[in-house]
């Protein structure tokens, strides 16, 4: 291939940010239906219209999806296998932030990311970057109105509880409350999963933490001091938990996403037990949309039928989250009534999520006071 | 460079200016490599430290990366790496002399191979390390603890600032000792004879000789530890979860994370502040530098 200086120029540019060129732009054909604007199944005549499409396409690209997170390894393979369909998944380790980063970056290239699976707040922000492709799905009716975006443009997945994880085996008096874990016993014994201004697991704690304290979705105030308590008193370890912090034992006790506790440290340390919180419930769920610039719209398509058939809700649960359609499966009796059971017991009562102007007032007011409350 | 010399009377041959073409040539890969990956991504900090989101000029980046919880982020980050690059610094020469003094070249050579070895060794598996022997209920934490001494009961705390500089020095320690073992080398032993013949003591061989010798190639070693220090971030993040206000932890924060969404540009406004940082401590080393090697030339 002969390279034009400009090319050259503009392709080393793409390289600096790990990324290399690729030739091919797959060109979205077909006569009927431009499958990049159709907002329903209905647009290519039906499920069996949108799969033949899609097969023709015959590649699906998604991106930070990791293998042992809510089951995607499985869902991928069952995927591929049902329809035929060969998915490259990239960046299996990446942040929302690196979703909306490739999106922009590989925009027009047969690599780019098709479907996203992000943060809320970053659904948010790519909708009104119109990076994203409004689409609904055939189950659109079964998801809470509160947890999809009006005009479609994203619509939440699967999503999980804040719980406290113990090692049983370690510790015999298990806490079942933020209250508890402020005992003396717990010394040098609390974790978090990460830097709460940064991994939205860490900064969910702190949001539950308030929630147990005194505080609310508009006042997470109570959950920082409550966290600089903790420190205080010497049970909180400020180390990034996960399986190999618990396994060494740094860690017996950790704050994190049930599910998450669930697939990456139960299924490591045999006796980790899982509680959700008797004084502080917060839920949070990660939405899923698909890219306005998707090289394979039809492919993306499907992919979100599929995620929101009860086939894709029942693997979801069995990976230990809890798909956004629950409530209808368990209606329906189509719900994978052993995993179901497996989960650790949900809170009475509705659960109410933040609106976007409280969780970034809440983010802000971490993001300025986490390091002063918690550092030695 | 080139390496063939050229007499100022007789005109340069085909041949002469052919290699040094080549030599040029040669310098290309390098010279790109440096634009493109050096030069490129700092242009795209510092444009992007004055950009709002929508595109627009701005100075709201910078105010926002110069005060309260940054502010404090920078003061620290400062600290900790003077702190982990002076003092590491010193008992890396102290190290790489007693080994260069020592007989048998078999101990040199293993200190230069680990050295090599633990100079690159960072990030989250670092942190791990350290988690699993000097954490609560790390080896060593356990061994002292049989022997009556806990040291978590004594102030120590392996995920704070302190603990943090005792990681960095796990590998800034082994840096100075590869960058600063040459100039030792250098240090001609007929110095040190000539200075005792002429009845000076230990003290005042290394005061007025020694020392001097060695003191631009000192501060070479630290300015790069310094500049290592500055720039870590994988180890800090997974053993203070941010509990240490540190630059780097927050434009990771602003770049790459999950929960701030939409404000890169003032992680860029942060980044563009360490290069500030920088450009003042070369400032600082160049006239240190050519002010303590003068008497030299």
């Amino acid at each position: 291939m002969k390279l034009r200086p400009r090319a050259i120029v503009s392709g080393a540019a793409a390289m600096t940010l790990g990324l290399t060129l690729s030739g091919i732009v797959s060109s979205t054909a077909g006569a009927a239906v431009n499958p990049s604007k159709a907002t329903s199944a209905a647009a290519f005549g039906g499920l069996s219209g949108l799969i033949k499409a899609a097969k023709k396409e015959g590649t699906l690209n998604v991106i930070t999806l990791p293998a042992d997170w809510a089951n995607y390894g499985n869902i991928i393979k069952d995927f591929s296998k049902k329809y035929g369909i060969k998915i490259t998944s990239e960046n299996p380790d990446g942040s929302s932030q690196d979703e909306i980063n490739a999106v922009n970056q590989l925009k027009g290239q047969s690599r780019a990311p098709d479907v996203l699976d992000m943060g809320t707040s970053f659904a948010v922000t790519a909708a009104q970057d119109g990076l994203l492709a409004p689409y609904k799905v055939a189950s659109w009716a079964s998801i809470p109105s509160t947890a999809k975006a009006s005009n479609a443009d994203w619509w939440d997945d699967y999503g999980g509880f804040v719980a406290i994880g113990y090692n049983s085996k370690k510790i015999t008096d298990p806490p079942t409350s933020f209250k508890d874990l402020l005992k003396p016993e717990y010394k040098n014994e609390v974790a978090i999963n990460g830097n709460p201004t940064q991994a939205s697991a860490a900064f969910s704690a702190v949001y539950a933490a308030a929630l147990a304290n005194g505080g609310s979705l508009g006042n997470i105030q109570p959950g920082i001091d409550y966290f600089q308590k903790l420190s205080q008193e010497g049970n909180f370890v400020p180390v990034q938990a996960g399986a190999s912090t618990v396994e060494s034992g740094q860690t017996p006790i950790v704050i994190w996403w049930d599910y998450l506790q669930a697939s990456e440290v139960a299924s490591q340390v045999p006796g980790w037990k899982i509680v959700i919180p008797t004084d502080g419930h917060y839920a949070a769920y990660y939405s899923q949309a698909i890219s306005a610039t998707a090289p394979h719209p039809a492919a993306a398509r499907l992919w979100e039928e599929y995620l929101y058939s009860v086939t894709g809700q029942n693997l979801w649960l069995q990976g230990a989250a809890r798909p956004i359609e629950l409530a209808s499966l368990v209606k329906d009796k189509t719900v994978d009534t052993k995993a179901y059971a497996a989960l650790p017991a949900a809170p009475k009562g509705t659960v109410k999520f933040p609106t976007q102007t409280q969780l970034t007032a809440a983010q802000t007011l971490v993001t300025q006071k986490w390091a002063a409350a918690t550092g030695g | 460079m080139t390496t063939t010399t050229v007499s100022p009377e007789q005109p340069r041959t085909w041949k002469q200016r052919r290699s040094s073409i080549i030599a040029a040539l040669g310098l290309l890969p390098f010279g790109v490599y440096t634009i493109l990956f050096l030069g490129v991504p700092a242009l795209a900090v510092v444009v992007g430290a004055f950009q709002s989101p929508t595109g627009g000029w701005t100075w709201s980046n910078i105010s926002i990366a110069s005060h309260g919880v940054y502010a404090h982020g920078f003061v620290t980050t400062i600290e900790l790496a003077l702190v982990t690059s002076i003092v590491p610094g010193l008992a890396g020469v102290v190290i790489a002399y007693a080994v260069l003094t020592m007989k048998g070249n078999a101990l040199r050579r293993i200190v230069s191979t680990a050295s090599g070895v633990f100079a690159n060794f960072g990030g989250v598996p670092l942190a791990f390390l350290f988690i699993a022997t000097l954490g609560t209920t790390g080896i060593v934490t356990s061994w002292l603890n049989t022997l009556g001494i806990d040291p978590y009961q004594h102030g120590f705390t392996l995920f704070s600032f302190i603990g943090v500089s005792l990681v960095y020095a796990y590998f800034q320690i082994p840096l100075m000792i590869l960058v600063i073992t040459p100039a030792l080398e250098g240090l001609r032993p007929s110095w040190r004879e000539a200075a005792e013949g002429m009845g000076a003591r230990s003290w005042e061989y290394w005061r007025f000789v020694g020392g001097p010798v060695l003191f631009p190639s000192f501060l070479g070693g630290v300015l790069l530890l310094f500049g290592s220090a500055l720039s870590a971030y994988a180890t800090a993040e997974a053993l203070t979860s941010g509990s240490i206000a540190l630059t780097s932890i927050q434009i990771g924060s602003f770049l790459n994370g999950n929960v701030l969404a939409g404000q890169q540009n003032v992680g860029k406004a942060l980044g563009f502040g360490l290069i500030v940082v920088i450009a003042v401590v070369m400032v600082g080393y160049s006239i240190l530098q050519r002010r303590s090697s003068k008497w030299l030339h």
